[in-house]
């Protein structure tokens, strides 16, 4: 398969892995930020074991809506295709209901049109929700900055957690914020979210 | 794609311009170039003109509307973009503009949806970006702009983008 | 900037007892930033109300405030999926107005990344369609390729999607050297993956009893109705705007376009499959005729056009895209008009739905390559 080739030339010009024996290489700083991992999650685990579970139970599990705001959503396409699989993370959309979704995805450019509804979409999704702003547009109005239509920023409408620049982002940067929203859900204190 | 109008145009547009020649005084020739002509013409013939150029000269769909303002002459210009497809291999690489004049006090012209159903849509963009009335139209309502648009048409020179200083 | 009232556009209607009235969008699973209503009696469809318009930014407009090279980026947006089709012609038009002629390599490579960027968009498309039809192989596979194509544009382009690539003069970037080897060979693979589609998806049995016959546009109607590109093909209408009035150097290149008579999901489905498969051919007579030279004609930013009119047109992804641009001689355009494919195929849409069941509307509505973005500018 010339896309398996593809992939593999690519990844012959990254330093090779050697899974668990990779680790002995780079002993100094993989060592440091493992053990500086267990210490955060043993500490957490014991001070409130609740609010880890909880999290955790909250972590791998997000559940974005789908809707679409504009094009960036193209970028949403390839992050749920297999070359970048955001389901590895937990992030898989959700085909139902509203009242199954934790994560709302904002895909670019709010219009006037479309900001009540988001609204709307927001307001009928429960508690816990997270909301990442995707997109140049979606965070100021990026090329639309001076239209009559769109709002320069999601978050004249709905509060948003992370903020995903680009236009459009790359996927790459997409998951990169499905794993800073995951630190901020791990580090969460469940009795203010709820 | 040469632009200007060159002496030696090809046949098919030659012949397109003498047959909408007969209308005489009607329809005047604005511009004439290979594969792109224009003419103008005034609002009460519009549909006449436009079944002349269905039925005679078999531009069968409309490619597209635009609606501009000159405040100078204090007018709107609405084009029709004309196209066919069984018109035969010289006809489809012809696109045969119409275009109407109207005062901006009085924006109003009949509609062309029952010699071309496909303006429907382009028409009620037409009439909701820049204002303009199209009589007979079937439903005019609001298309791409919000419910709640308040505003002037956008497409008006008068109307300026929020944030722009005027001549910038 | 205010807000419009939450009340303003979720309207409610009392429905009958055997009729329903039925919102979809702009959430749901498929379209979004796209809202129909339609009303049904039983499982068929009686009426259908279109309402575009959610991603409504007011791209024309804009291009009134910024001079010519300005504007490229924000016309690029409209029509993420495709974009060097829709730079193109409006380059075309300015290009027109400023009497530039644009050297032969450049118009090259302008071809290579216009029939690059229609496989793109037409695996898009296909994964779409597949899941749609219920069919998530056929959602993984089209996007998985569609990287290979998006790899082989960023070879040229720089960008993953977004190249503004064409600029009134020429391209912005030559071609690298290993560029024709690295396509030749992704052409290679995806000729073979082609027949894999055909085997799994476009004969199998589902797939054949879910769009044929279903959602039927007959030819007087496409012709009538103005509908675009794969709309009309699969109509029985041959009309490409590549072969009616050949831009760039079509002339030279052969191809063919498909036409089917059925006028069905099935065909518009086909139609894609094909041009696919014409588009790789295509860029595989440009790499060999690809003449050296320059790739632009350097101009001033502050670039002035002469007064006067353009309309210019060019194949699209989704079929005929045009720039209509009245300039009044200075660096901005006096007015922009694009007339695009996907608001010119929005008609068909009540056309073909009223008259068929509710299941089939999801295969009726993305066989239509309808993408909001672009119609609503
Ligand atoms: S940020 Fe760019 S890609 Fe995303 S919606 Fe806005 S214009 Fe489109």
């Amino acid at each position: 398969m010339v896309a398996q080739e593809l992939e593999s030339q690519q990844q012959q010009q990254q330093p090779p892995k050697k899974g668990s024996a990779s680790l002995h290489s780079h002993e100094g700083p993989g060592l440091n930020i493992l053990v500086g991992k267990a210490r955060e999650v043993i500490q957490q685990a014991i001070v409130d074991p609740v609010t880890y579970l909880a999290n955790w139970g909250r972590l791998y599990s997000l559940w974005p809506v789908h809707l679409e705001t504009a094009c960036c959503s193209i970028e949403w396409g390839a992050v749920s295709g297999p070359r970048f699989d955001a389901e590895r993370y937990g992030i898989l959309e959700a085909f139902g209901s509203l009242r199954q979704c934790d994560l709302v995805v904002v895909h670019g450019t709010v219009t006037r049109k479309m900001a009540p509804r988001l609204r709307f979409i927001y307001d009928q999704m429960p508690e816990p929700k997270w909301v990442i702003a995707m997109g140049a547009c979606s965070i100021s109005g990026g090329v639309y900055f001076d239209s009559y239509n769109v709002l320069p920023g999601v978050d004249q409408v709905i509060p948003v957690d992370v903020y995903v620049p680009g236009c459009p982002p790359r996927p790459e940067e997409l998951i990169d914020a499905f794993i800073l929203l995951q630190d901020k859900i791990r580090n969460s204190n469940i009795k203010k979210t709820s | 794609m040469s632009s200007g109008s060159s002496p030696e145009l090809p046949k098919a547009e030659k012949g397109i311009i003498d047959a909408i020649g007969k209308l005489g005084e009607k329809a005047k020739l604005i511009y004439a170039k290979p594969n792109r002509i224009k003419f103008s013409v005034q609002r009460d013939d519009l549909v006449e003109v436009a079944r002349f150029i269905r039925d005679e000269l078999h531009f069968d769909h409309a490619t597209n509307v635009t609606g501009t303002d000159f405040p100078k002459d204090g007018q709107l210009e609405i084009t029709y973009h004309l196209g066919s497809h069984d018109g035969g291999e010289e006809l489809r690489r012809i696109i045969l503009a119409i275009s109407c004049r109207i005062p901006s006090n009085d924006p109003k012209l009949p509609t062309l949806v029952n010699e071309y159903p496909s303006v429907l849509y382009h028409e009620r963009e037409t009439a909701e970006m820049i204002g303009c009335v199209f009589e007979g139209h079937p439903n005019l309502g609001r298309l791409l702009l919000p419910e709640d648009w308040t505003d002037i048409p956008p497409m008006l020179k008068a109307f300026r983008l929020p944030g722009r200083l005027e001549g910038e | 900037m205010s807000l419009p009232t939450q009340s303003s556009g979720l309207f409610t209607e009392q429905v009958s007892e055997d009729k329903l009235v039925v919102s979809i969008g702009p959430q749901h699973p498929g379209a979004g930033h796209f809202r129909f209503t339609i009303r049904v009696e039983g499982d068929t469809i009686t009426e259908c109300i279109p309402d575009p318009g959610y991603v409504h930014r007011g791209g024309e407009k804009q291009t009134e405030y910024r001079t010519y090279i300005q504007s490229i980026p924000m016309i690029e947006r409209s029509s993420l999926l495709d974009v060097t089709n829709i730079t193109l012609p409006y380059c075309m038009a300015a290009e027109e107005l400023m009497g530039i002629q644009v050297p032969p390599r450049a118009q090259y490579l302008r071809m290579i990344m216009s029939e690059n960027q229609r496989i793109i968009s037409h695996l898009y498309w296909l994964g779409i369609q597949g899941i749609f039809l219920g069919h998530s192989t056929m959602f993984m596979w089209p996007l998985g390729d569609r990287d290979i194509f998006i790899d082989l544009g960023q070879m040229i382009g720089g960008a993953r999607i977004t190249y503004s690539y064409c600029v009134p003069g020429g391209v912005r970037n030559d071609m690298p050297p290993n560029f024709k080897d690295r396509a030749m060979k992704v052409f290679e693979y995806f000729e073979s993956r082609l027949k894999d589609y055909e085997r799994i998806f476009f004969r199998s049995p589902l797939f054949e009893k879910r769009t044929r016959g279903v959602g039927v546009l007959s030819r007087s109607d496409a012709i009538s109705l103005g509908v675009a590109g794969q709309v009309l093909r699969a109509s029985g209408v041959k009309s490409d705007t590549r072969i009616d009035e050949p831009y760039c150097f079509y002339k030279d290149i052969s191809f063919e376009v498909p036409v089917y008579d059925d006028g069905d999901t099935w065909a518009r489905c086909m139609v894609h499959l094909e041009e696919m498969r014409q588009s790789m051919s295509i860029i595989r007579q440009c790499l060999e005729k690809m003449p050296q030279g320059q790739i632009k004609v350097k101009l001033s930013p502050q670039q002035r056009a002469q007064a006067g009119e353009a309309y210019c047109r060019t194949e699209a992804a989704r079929g005929a895209m045009a720039f209509h641009i009245i300039s009044d001689g200075s660096t901005k355009p006096y007015r922009t008009k694009w007339s695009v494919p996907s608001f010119r195929n929005l008609i068909a849409l009540p056309k073909l739905l009223v008259g068929s069941h509710v299941a089939d509307m999801p295969a009726i509505y993305w066989s239509l390559d309808y993408w909001p973005v672009e119609a609503d500018r």
